[in-house]
């Protein structure tokens, strides 16, 4: 058993979930408890999704436990190829109906349903939401491509691409779909097949006619993509297009494989996150140490867009999801930062506490901890929020990507003037820094906040380490602007305690200053 | 008020109720199951920790249930089973004792511990009960620790408050066997309704008033023969059985919702406790009026218009009737998860003979139902909500009733503004 609070994923049939919904046509019978019906608000409330999740719960209660819930299931699929008539059907079991054993794929076998129905094993008990949506998707792809489909000939056409994994609930997919197709057409590729977002059963069967895949999201479509490799010998692009440099590395990937000239794409004239990163404002950006957490994926392109785009110090990296967790090890070793691998919230709030980073990348529940540290923070990685589907445009792949991205990780930081001019002015008597800079008044570590922080991440610090401070060095430290007292005040502490330091005074805090200066 | 003093549980129903036809399904359900409850009940009783023995699937809802998460550190968690809890590689009944141990060292605040059940540890038949019985005896007097079931094969909802506060009353401490007699309002309130309603028995003249459940679950009020329990929630079967059990007495009342409500709830209380007409009219008057001026603002907005409840929390009757005589609104479908028929008698009376009521659900039939009907506003839960909007119709979320202070004279404009809102908002948006 495992001690759980907040969780970053959901279990795997919240997964299988999302690809029924992100695609039309495909219905999902659940055998599943009164209750389980909840996940279907995750797709109409934080997405605003306008039509229910085509899934049918066969909601079997503690009375039908002894008699039988096999019937149940079959009544359930039944009603629903009636009443829905969709082109496939994906059949499973939730954790508790997984326990009961009523096999939902060989009951379906022997019911001569009007539609293919394609059984899923989920195993709740092992596996995740991520897992569920790969497996899923590549249980959908296996059963449905037709295997005599195939590209045909390359003369006289367009190259053909298969855009994989966009999902329902997934972070920016809606709109980083936007930006693929946009890079696809200026390389004059004909996109064969964008799945499963809007992807009908029938859609599907024709995979194999499209020259190469593309895989947005590994956590969902890599598992498919190996299969298509294998089977349709359609090779895959795997270059994730979030920042700059990889954004123009995947055009350059496609262009390659596509035969294309990748000039054109490569010269789009929208990509200002570059010069914007360039310009002497942004001078007050270089060396803020980061803290980044999300998906292996998000988290790797996360923190090469820190370090090479924003000229960021990566402090700290980590992801939730195990199946990934070898790449992050991979890119942390890049930065030389120890890899964080946990879906434990609260080693994450550890770990972050500990870094005491100017800037945290993360999820929704980063944002959280980040907000009770009282640091700036921008979401970068599922899972959601209603926040994370905003009404505009607003995606991170692609060239337009990278400048939402600049624009979202800059503003919750002090901006580079108004940091000089905080510095300049702050020791007028109209000034109150205890107020913080204008924009984030909401985040601004006040010490209510601190509080709260201290107790919930080390609960037995002792109290007494504010006495060790002369009061001339006290005074000192309150002339640092209040963005940087906390880490000064840390660096600090920690300098006299390696010292041996009894008490901290003008020198020591100077002393401290050099030994961290960098 | 000419209802009978006292009515056991689940006696006789009424006649005239009996004979009201029911339409009852069995089908999808589109409803939460009752781990939800764990949402209010934490914050209600600040001193116990809810525990949910179950599945990834469990922590994924309570956390999606609270809507926004909250990302404090609450007062509930679940202990998620895994794989080798399932093959027996651990024994389920050690790994507990292991999570248990270490959550209590952490939070020491915790004063009360919920083992809450699930489906899947309803399914293998772990012993909860059990475990509470062996914890407790390790960690009395410091931790009281309960079990209890919200799991969705038997508990829809609201029923998971009901089994929790059914698990407390065999807790509370017996009445002396001479004691006065002493009034027991039964379900969670927001902590200013329940202030409210103190006030106003205190001004009554009824002085021995108790609150399950307390504010702080080590507080529990006496229970015995000479209590007479009063329900602030229409969902409360078990927890009336088990008040039973230990001798109290249901006063048979409106549930207090809206002007009348209210009235009715605090008068059948007040006949019980021998309390003179002259002085009680006089003392629930001035919140009587509030209520009704409160009303009036939503009038415009809902009188004559249709309404139908999707079943959600088991509150649809009592509220269809606070529409129907306070507002005017015509209830057309009253689905509700599980009808208390001897509870609800009073309610069931008031509503207009032309509403269907429902028991159960079959969610695809009952939407082709509200397409057929064509009501003004659908009551439903937050998975319905937006496809209903989509398709034109307009909604409240049934799950605002629950989490929104309602009952009482001060929130009759409140419980009426929300249901007013959607309608209002459908009228000036022109986008």
């Amino acid at each position: 058993m495992q001690l759980s609070v907040w969780t970053y994923e959901g279990p795997p049939h919240v997964g299988a979930m999302r690809i029924a919904t992100a695609m039309e046509g495909l219905h999902y019978v659940l055998h599943a408890p009164q209750g389980d019906t909840y996940a279907d608000l995750l797709f109409t409330m934080i997405e605003r999704r306008g039509k229910r999740p085509p899934v049918t719960y066969t909601t079997f209660e503690a009375r039908d436990l002894g008699k039988d819930t096999a019937q149940l299931f079959q009544d359930a699929a039944m009603e629903a190829a009636e009443r829905f008539k969709p082109e496939a059907m994906i059949v499973g079991a939730s954790c508790t109906a997984e326990l009961i054993q009523d096999d939902p794929g060989g009951l379906i076998e022997a019911m001569n349903l009007p539609c293919p129905a394609i059984p899923l094993e989920l195993p709740s008990y092992q596996r995740k939401e991520n897992w569920g949506a790969a497996e899923t998707f590549y249980q959908v792809i296996r059963h449905l491509a037709d295997k005599d489909v195939t590209p045909g000939p390359r003369e006289g056409r367009k190259a053909r691409a298969n855009i994989l994994g966009p999902t329902a609930l997934g972070f920016r997919h809606r709109d980083d779909l936007v930006e693929i197709r946009k890079i696809l057409q200026t390389l004059d590729v004909e996109i064969n097949l964008v799945a499963p977002l809007d992807a009908r059963p029938s859609d599907i069967a024709r995979i194999g006619a499209a020259d190469f895949n593309i895989v947005l999201y590994p956590e969902i479509a890599d598992e498919a993509a190996r299969w298509l490799e294998r089977t349709f010998k359609q090779p895959t692009i795997r270059t994730i297009p979030i920042g700059v440099g990889a954004t123009r590395a995947f055009i350059s990937d496609v262009a390659e494989v596509a035969g294309a000239d990748p000039t054109p794409a490569l010269g789009d004239t929208q990509s200002r996150m570059p010069w914007w990163s360039r310009s002497v404002d942004s001078t007050y950006l270089t060396g803020k140490r980061v803290f980044i957490f999300g998906d292996a994926t998000h988290a790797v392109a996360a923190a090469r867009i820190a370090r090479d785009e924003l000229g960021f110090e990566v402090c700290g990296l980590g992801c939730y999801n195990r199946e990934f967790a070898r790449e992050v090890r991979e890119a942390a070793k890049l930065y030389g930062v120890e890899p964080l691998i946990t879906d434990d919230h609260l080693a994450v709030e550890e770990a972050i506490a500990e870094a005491a980073p100017e800037l945290v990348l993360g999820t929704q529940m980063e944002r959280h901890i980040a907000k009770r540290l009282g640091m700036p923070c921008a979401v970068i990685s599922s899972p959601v929020h209603v926040q994370d589907f905003p009404a505009r445009h607003s995606p991170q792949m692609g060239f337009e990507g990278a400048n939402v991205i600049f624009d979202s990780w800059v503003h919750p930081l002090v901006m580079g003037l108004e940091e000089h001019l905080l510095t300049m002015f702050r020791e007028d008597f109209e000034f109150s820094d205890e107020a913080g800079a204008s924009h984030h008044a909401a985040h601004s570590p006040t010490q209510p906040t601190k509080v709260e922080a201290v107790q919930v991440a080390q609960p037995a610090e002792p109290a007494n380490d504010a006495n060790i401070w002369t009061s001339e060095a006290e005074r000192e430290l309150k002339k640092i602007p209040f963005f940087v007292r906390g880490k000064a005040r840390r660096n600090t502490e920690a300098y006299a305690s390696d010292q041996g330091r009894a008490q901290i005074d003008l020198d020591t805090l100077y002393d401290a200053k050099a030994h961290y200066a960098r | 008020m000419n209802a009978p003093t006292v009515i056991p549980g689940c006696s006789k129903p009424d006649e005239a109720v009996a004979a009201r036809p029911v339409l009852r399904e069995r089908g999808q359900r589109e409803v939460f199951c009752g781990l939800t409850g764990i949402v209010w009940l934490h914050r209600k009783m600040q001193d116990a920790f809810f525990l949910v023995v179950g599945s990834r699937t469990c922590a994924h809802l309570l956390q999606s249930a609270a809507g926004v998460m909250i990302f404090a550190e609450p007062r509930f968690a679940t202990a998620i089973m895994e794989e080798r809890d399932l093959a027996g590689m651990v024994d389920c009944q050690d790994e507990l004792d292991r999570v248990v141990t270490r959550l209590l060292d952490r939070r020491p605040d915790i004063k009360t511990l919920f083992l809450v059940g699930s489906c899947p540890s309803e399914v293998i038949k772990l012993d909860l009960a059990k475990a509470a019985e062996r914890l407790g005896k390790q960690h009395m007097p410091n931790v009281r620790i309960l079990n209890y079931s919200g799991s969705g094969i038997e508990t829809t909802f609201t029923q998971g408050e009901d089994a929790c506060l059914a698990a407390l009353v065999p807790e509370m401490p017996a009445q002396a066997s001479d004691a006065a007699k002493q009034l027991l309002i039964v379900g969670a309130l927001p902590d200013i309704v329940e202030d409210q309603f103190l006030r106003l028995f205190d001004q009554l003249g009824i002085d021995n008033v108790g609150v399950l459940p307390a504010r702080n679950a080590r507080d529990l009020p006496p229970v015995g023969p000479n209590t007479r329990y009063l329900l602030a929630q229409p969902f409360l079967a078990d927890t009336a059985l088990a008040l039973e059990d230990r001798g109290a007495t249901r006063i048979d009342a409106l549930f207090p919702f809206g002007a009348e409500g209210t009235t009715g709830w605090l008068h059948a209380a007040a006949t019980e406790f021998g309390i003179d007409e002259m002085h009680f009219n006089r003392v629930v008057a001035p919140g009587r009026e509030r209520a009704k001026r409160a009303i009036e603002h939503a009038r415009g907005a809902l009188e004559g218009k249709r309404i139908s409840f999707l079943p959600d929390s088991q509150l649809e009757v009592p509220l269809a009737r606070f529409l129907a005589t306070e507002l005017g609104m015509e209830p057309v479908e009253v689905g509700t998860p599980y009808l208390h028929r001897a509870h609800c008698a009073q309610e069931l009376d008031l509503i207009p003979p032309s509403a269907r009521i429902s028991e159960g659900q079959h969610v695809d039939r009952q939407l082709d139902r509200v397409r057929a009907d064509k009501p003004d506003l659908t009551v439903c839960g937050l998975g319905l909500a937006n496809p209903l909007e989509s398709e034109g119709f307009t909604t409240k979320w049934a799950i605002e009733l629950v989490f929104s202070p309602i009952h009482g004279f001060d929130q009759a404009g409140d419980l009426a503004e929300l249901f007013a809102r959607p309608l209002r908002r459908r009228d000036v948006l022109e986008v």
